[in-house]
């Protein structure tokens, strides 16, 4: 059950191999230790695996992970192999946040500070896991629960979830979805945790940060992750972390922190909103947007105007 | 010491004894009584608990699968739609080997609603993996509740454990408690697998074809093997504070012609039903059943059984009497009684004696002659 494999051989050959994550591997803050190992079974360019790498790296060794039926639990690999060299507690799918509730109360009535994370996907967090969460987030459980958001439920195959957004092929919408993406930001916000941020696969040492920064609360905590998936939104696998760039230049992912209630916007998201590149350019690259009516893309521009204003004023206000 | 509880009263007094690490649970009635005590014991600083007031039974159970796996000691308690709400989760806790303990107040299904005792709860939980105890009275219901953390942690069995209680008819009567000097008798609990982060292991991930069978029948075997820590549990139970009990409890069964099966509180009921038709000359016992998983070997060769089931499989028949009848050759009358609470008195039970007719079935209150 075990993949006890830590000797310097197995982490020195980092799995992942493009040049500019090997760049940011000599940035001094961010840890050598890989928690991911390799042979996972994540599709190529899958950004869920690449955001639990930074994930772990910024939580370290003494972290238990609680994860809800989602590709993450596809992708550890099947037992008696692990991919992940750290505690990995699969549960069901609508119970992530309740598991990690009693998780973080028994560690911390036996005195542990260990790290309680839930890392789970949208459709675990939006919609079946919605519940648990919302009570986890009410009972100030301390723990940090991560959603990473690829808007569909793609290990069954790209179904849509209540994060999909307005347009978006799916296999159960298949001429896209006639309804917008459910707002679990400002659902977490009406909880006023201590902390809650979103973030991007694409910007990995924004996420890193973040995690760290998470992780100083006591508390529950937020982190929503832009997560691409190629074989889901129908780009080509070497474009991942191109099409993170390009929700957040679009405006489309804003990328901001709500500390004790006090919402901070990032500098990428700033840049867009000073000067957004088309939101086409986003768009088109992707095969689940192909084809969508002009007047969409028009209601999907409002909302963004919408969204950045609403969190530039929260921004402005003391 | 001696005191007056309610069954809900006694279970939460042995529940403080245990000493629980974590608790996490939902109110539903009719365990109610339950989970407030609790509430009130770990707010008083009697229970060193962590409380954890979850927002469903779904999350009861799997905050206490999330703490269990820590290798801490876990208790929740529910009732009827509680417990089917956390079906899922029920499952999950007996997969992933964890010593939970749980107390189930039966009740009735909706709808419509109804909060009166009925075993279909317990029954529909039957194929988890749970070891299941059923109780008669309030001194039953406190011995029980501790012996069950003693068995679900012992490292032979690592199943969780539900205790099940009759709602109102036990769960609210006030009958005497005798409670113990508990010493040691609940070793301190040690996980095998518990989570460590200096071991880093997963659990419940993936597991194929060629190795799934594998953990299904690890399952079966420690169920197996329990029967031998539930027996040495309750003998140890007896040398220490004097109090017997059996995986079935007999009553006038020896010479017997017919034998009443129940569980819960008709069981007990029944006790007096054969005083009667002892009187009356028909030579009659009662066995009633306290655990229904592991299923124990019943011995009713020779006998005429009459079976009383509170709980019902549709298309089928009464639970109890179709587990007793992949058992045994003896014919049943199998009668359907107290379903949502419907009162059955001892007489009624002397008259499902007097009028059997065997190798069929009887709806009490809607077949004429029973």
């Amino acid at each position: 059950m075990i993949n006890n494999d830590r000797s310097s051989i197995a982490l020195s050959r980092s799995p992942i191999r493009s040049p500019s994550l090997q760049e940011l591997d000599i940035i001094a803050e961010i840890p050598k230790e890989e928690y991911v190992l390799k042979c996972t079974s994540a599709c190529a360019g899958c950004s869920d695996s690449l955001a639990l790498r930074y994930v772990l790296k910024a939580a370290g060794p003494d972290t238990v992970l609680v994860v809800p039926a989602c590709c993450t639990s596809v992708i550890q690999g099947i037992w008696p192999n692990t991919a992940f060299n750290i505690p990995v507690y699969n549960i069901a799918f609508g119970a992530a946040a309740a598991c990690a509730s009693g998780m973080s109360n028994a560690f911390r009535k036996a005195g542990k500070k260990t790290n309680v994370i839930v890392y789970a996907g949208d459709g675990g967090t939006l919609d079946i896991g919605i519940q648990a969460m919302s009570g986890a987030f009410e009972r100030g459980t301390d723990f940090l629960y991560v959603c990473y958001d690829n808007e569909a439920y793609g290990n069954t195959g790209m179904q849509r979830s209540g994060a999909t957004p307005l347009g978006a092929k799916t296999t159960t919408t298949p001429t896209g979805k006639t309804d917008f993406k459910k707002d679990i930001d400002a659902i977490i916000a009406a909880h006023d945790p201590p902390y809650q941020a979103t973030a991007a696969a694409a910007y990995p040492q924004d996420l890193f940060k973040k995690v760290q920064k998470a992780l100083t609360f006591r508390g529950p905590s937020f982190i929503h992750v832009l997560a691409p998936c190629p074989p889901g939104w129908r780009y080509s696998t070497e474009k991942t972390v191109e099409m993170g760039k390009l929700a957040v230049k679009s405006g489309m992912w804003v990328l901001y922190e709500r500390e004790y209630g006090k919402v901070t916007i990032g500098a990428q998201s700033k840049v867009a909103m000073k000067k957004p590149i088309p939101l086409e350019d986003y768009l088109a690259p992707q095969g689940r947007f192909k084809g969508i009516d002009p007047k969409t893309v028009d209601i999907l521009k409002q909302r963004i105007v919408k969204n950045l204003a609403k969190l530039a004023a929260e921004e402005a206000a003391p | 010491m001696k005191k007056i509880a309610t069954g809900n009263k006694a279970v939460a007094e042995a529940v403080k004894q245990a000493g629980p690490d974590v608790v996490a649970a939902y109110p539903i009635t009719p365990q109610t009584e339950i989970v407030e005590q609790v509430a009130e014991f770990v707010s008083s600083g009697e229970l060193k608990s962590r409380y954890i007031p979850v927002e469903s039974e779904h999350s009861a159970m799997a905050a206490c699968i999330g703490a269990s796996i820590t290798g801490a000691r876990t208790f929740t308690a529910t009732s009827s739609h509680g417990l089917l709400y956390m079906h899922e989760m029920t499952n999950w806790a007996a997969g992933a080997r964890l010593p939970v303990v749980m107390t189930n107040v039966n009740r009735s299904l909706g709808p419509g609603w109804n909060i009166w005792a009925e075993h279909t709860d317990a029954l529909q939980e039957r194929d988890t993996g749970w070891l299941q105890v059923y109780v008669s009275t309030v001194q039953e219901a406190y011995d029980a509740t501790l012996m069950a953390f003693r068995i679900a942690e012992h490292n032979d069995v690592l199943l969780p454990v539900m205790v099940n209680l009759d709602g109102f008819l036990l769960s609210h009567i006030m009958q005497p408690l005798d409670t113990v000097e508990l010493g040691d008798f609940i070793p301190p609990l040690t996980l095998p697998h518990a989570i460590d982060p200096k071991s880093p292991t997963g659990y419940g991930g993936l597991t194929g074809p060629d190795q799934h069978f594998k953990f299904r029948w690890d399952i079966e075997r420690s169920m197996r093997d329990s029967v031998k820590v539930i027996d040495d549990t309750q003998k140890e139970f007896a040398k220490r504070f004097g109090r017997q009990y059996g995986f079935t409890e007999d009553y006038r069964c020896d010479d017997a012609d017919v034998v009443v099966v129940a569980m819960g509180t008709l069981g007990k009921e029944a006790e007096v039903a054969i005083d009667l038709l002892r009187k009356e000359g028909i030579k009659a016992g009662s066995m009633r059943l306290r655990w229904l998983r592991p299923f124990p070997k019943l011995v009713l060769i020779g006998k005429e059984v009459v079976v009383i089931d509170r709980d019902y499989s549709f298309g089928r028949g009464g639970i109890l009497a179709t587990e007793i009848m992949a058992q045994t050759k003896e014919e049943l009358f199998s009668v359907i009684a107290g379903i949502g609470g419907q009162e059955v008195t001892y007489e009624d039970v002397a008259d499902f004696v007097r009028n059997r007719r065997m190798g069929t079935e009887s709806w009490f209150g809607v077949n004429s002659n029973v």
